[in-house]
């Protein structure tokens, strides 16, 4: 009888004890290096100082519009906190999935007391997006290939050019980014590439002139397969995130250079889902003001070679945690890297992407 | 019998009519077993057919215009499109009112992504709308409010999608899924650059016929094998079938990347042996090639184990009854075994070609431009688009074709004739 009660009170007491004290925080992210330098830089110090609190991750950032638009359909949110790029990030939005955030409210100030807005800047490109980091879209390229008679690629447009660079190329299976470079490389001055692409005229001239690459295209749905593509020597350039040639060229010591010309700048950060509990979203939001401070944003950078989104994170990156090397070079924000940089347009992107996105399916298949 | 003539009917013992009687205890028996299988009906209709007939309703269902803007759809449709002219302040005002509801509500720019499937722009144009609606004079006049927040107010193709998409019900996904159109004067088709879905479907058909045969091709003589050797050698070979089976499909996948890409190990293999030089390598994924090996060995064991069961219950003593009788051995397989192990590969092909018609993993991953199937479009329109509609009217088209395919079978072959063992 004795032990009986004992047991009972026990359990009890766990159960009381789990529920005032630990709450478990479900983070959705990408996997693989990203997710781990956001474990090093913002979880596991936040943990640490909050022993309350566990995060359990999630590694389905790649679908997260679509599960959380099928959460919300089924009334059972699951998700505390979730990181996509900024054009999810304006979907979710629009579509009442994500909540909408005062960024001087929810969010650190710099610490000389610079509000957050103005920290962040522009790159704060919905109500509902929190930026974590920029990353960019460019080119790396091998720079053991004899056929190139020792010429090296310096800028976008040699990616179009047979003749002095042959060879495959790899590209990601979707307009954006593909379509802006085309044109670029067809003599469309850099404001004027949206104003062209919104035209039929436009979209065709992009598709004649990656029509002239068309049979040197391998293309890529996943970031991973570019890196892979370089090092099996199968494309001799190719288009991905930054951070993968980093790891490629510094961490497997491959012989592949970058091409930051005309690197498309993105932006990938968090989103709170709507609906949350009180007491759940009192939780998030101090794990989210915690996570994007200006001293966490800079700590990330140690573990992957993506920009801290704070103007006031730069000037802290340091070296990398385990290669010792300084990090600033390989940032895209560098300004050695960003001489010609193309900024993506999301709110027309917003609009033409399904149009588009159409046609270059249509024109991929003929 | 002469009772009954008289127009008696007969009883049971306590008086009842005979066949009431027996009707109530059929009935009763019939109860009896529904009750049995009625946990499993109630779970297979709650959990598979429920979710699937849902989603099919999408691919029709169209309520959220009449639901964000109600008033404006009521006086819409007093508008005629072909007049060339905006509407008038009537409509304007309408709109203003449910916008001021929708903002408030945030249901807005859920409207302008869904109406931007139809045309683009209109998904900026709520939003831009939804940002200005708060600074606009409450008393009007609004037409030239709106337009003035948005010149596309003041174009009339904007108020045709609109008035298009009022109903509740829309048949617009599916023309889209037919690379169809409404224009001004009826259906159309859409312009060839824009041609995909129909292509699509005839490539997903055609690649999972090829799939199916090279399968069938492969498959058979391992069966024919395994079902001929002693037992204890025919396991060994079962496990081998089996044990690719039970490895992750992208660990194969993968495999077979590291085998047929240009600088893979067929290819160097081929260049070592002087077959082709180093400038002609074989192109052998990223294509319908790379499709139909990956994806055949992955469906190879679908066919092996149906005709094996099959092959294992025919006698052998019948092809050797037939070689007594003088037949030669090919004789002998053709006129005796073959025809006894056609249900197997009815089971066999009818298993394969339905799980490849709907694969989209493998055709992703090593499928390039030339090999992917329309499936990768419908998970491109789940997961990416979010233009859930289409991607159900494609999948309700798809399960029709399956469908289809399934009785034209069945007529030709007979569903009889299929058996996994």
């Amino acid at each position: 009888m004795k032990l009986k009660t004992l047991i009972l009170a026990g359990t009890a007491l766990a159960f009381t004890g789990s529920s005032a004290l630990a709450t478990d925080l479900t983070l959705v992210s990408w996997g693989g290096a990203y997710q781990s330098s956001q474990k090093n830089a913002y979880t596991d110090p936040y943990t640490a100082e909050n022993p309350g609190i566990t995060v359990i991750w999630d590694e389905s950032s790649a679908e997260a519009v679509a599960k959380l638009r099928a959460m919300n359909e089924a009334g059972n949110v699951t998700w505390d906190l979730v990181d996509v790029v900024a054009s999810d990030a304006i979907r979710l939005c629009d579509e009442g999935l994500a909540m909408e955030i005062d960024a001087d409210v929810d969010l650190a100030a710099a610490p000389d007391g610079t509000p957050a807005s103005e920290d962040f800047g522009d790159l704060l490109v919905s109500e509902c997006f929190i930026p974590q980091i920029v990353y960019s879209t460019t080119f790396g390229y091998r720079s053991d290939i004899d056929e190139w008679g020792g010429k090296e690629p310096t800028e976008i447009c040699d990616v179009f050019d047979l003749e002095t660079f042959p060879g495959k190329r790899s590209l990601e299976k979707r307009p954006i980014n593909n379509m802006e470079w085309a044109l670029l490389c067809d003599g469309v001055p850099k404001e004027e590439v949206y104003n062209v692409l919104e035209t039929e005229e436009g979209q065709d001239q992009a598709f004649k002139k990656l029509d002239t690459i068309k049979d040197n295209v391998v293309w890529w749905s996943a970031g991973a397969e570019t890196p892979q593509l370089l090092a099996d020597k199968e494309v001799v350039i190719g288009s991905t995130y930054n951070g993968r040639l980093f790891a490629l060229i510094e961490e497997q010591k491959q012989p592949v250079k970058m091409l930051w010309d005309a690197q498309v700048f993105d932006l990938d950060g968090w989103i709170i889902p709507t609906g949350l509990p009180e007491d759940r979203l009192a939780e998030v939001k101090k794990l989210v003001k915690y996570a994007t401070d200006t001293q966490r944003l800079a700590d990330q950078a140690k573990y992957i070679s993506y920009g801290p989104a704070r103007k006031s994170s730069a000037p802290l990156v340091g070296q990398h945690a385990s290669l010792g090397i300084d990090m600033a070079p390989h940032m895209p924000t560098d300004p050695n890297n960003a001489k010609n940089t193309f900024l993506y347009n999301y709110e027309w992107w917003a609009d033409y992407r399904d149009d588009i996105d159409a046609k270059f399916q249509a024109w991929l298949a003929q | 019998m002469s009772d009954t003539t008289d127009g008696q009917v007969l009883t049971t013992q306590d008086g009842k009519p005979l066949k009431a009687a027996l009707r109530r205890a059929l009935r009763r028996e019939k109860l009896r077993a529904f009750l049995l299988i009625a946990p499993l009906l109630i779970f297979v209709l709650v959990t598979f057919v429920a979710p699937i007939v849902d989603m099919l309703f999408r691919s029709v269902e169209n309520g959220i215009v009449a639901d964000t803007l109600p008033n404006t759809v009521i006086e819409l449709s007093k508008w005629d499109p072909a007049s060339g002219e905006v509407p008038d302040e009537v409509v304007f005002a309408a709109l203003y009112n449910d916008m001021v509801v929708a903002v408030d509500q945030k249901t807005h720019t859920r409207l302008g992504s869904r109406l931007n499937y139809e045309q683009s722009g209109i998904s900026s144009l709520f939003r831009k709308t939804g940002r200005r609606i708060k600074r606009m004079d409450e008393d009007g006049p609004f037409k030239d409010q709106f337009i003035g927040a948005d010149k596309k107010w003041g174009d009339v193709a904007t108020w045709q999608v609109l008035q298009q998409f009022s109903p509740r019900y829309t048949d617009g996904y599916f023309l889209n899924a037919f690379d169809a159109k409404r224009g001004p004067d009826g259906i159309e088709m859409k312009p060839d650059d824009q041609q995909i879905y129909m292509f699509l479907f005839g490539r997903t058909l055609f690649l999972s016929i090829v799939i199916t045969l090279s399968c069938l091709l492969l498959g058979y003589p391992i069966a024919f094998l395994l079902a001929a050797l002693p037992l204890r050698t025919s396991n060994l070979l079962m496990i081998l079938v089996l044990l690719p089976f039970w490895t992750s499909l992208l660990v194969r996948t993968s495999a077979w990347k590291v085998l047929l890409q240009q600088q893979g190990v067929i290819n160097d293999f081929l260049v070592w042996t002087r077959l082709i030089d180093d400038a002609g390598r074989l192109v052998m994924i990223n294509n319908q090639t790379g499709t139909i090996i990956a994806m055949t060995h992955i469906l190879l064991p679908f066919m092996i184990l149906p005709l094996y069961s099959v092959m294992k219950t025919i006698s052998p003593s019948y092809v050797r009854a037939a070689k007594s009788l003088g037949a030669n051995d090919w004789t002998a397989f053709w006129r005796v075994y073959f025809p006894q192990s056609v249900p197997g590969i009815g089971a066999g092909a009818v298993l394969v070609f339905i799980l490849s018609i709907g694969y989209y993993i493998t055709p992703e991953l090593v499928g390039g431009t030339s090999g992917i199937f329309i499936s990768n479009r419908i998970a491109y329109h789940i997961s990416s688009s979010l233009n859930w509609g289409l991607a159900a009217s494609l999948g309700t088209l798809l399960l029709v074709a399956v469908l289809v395919l399934f009785v034209v079978y069945d007529k030709i072959v007979g569903i009889d004739n299929v058996k996994l063992g």
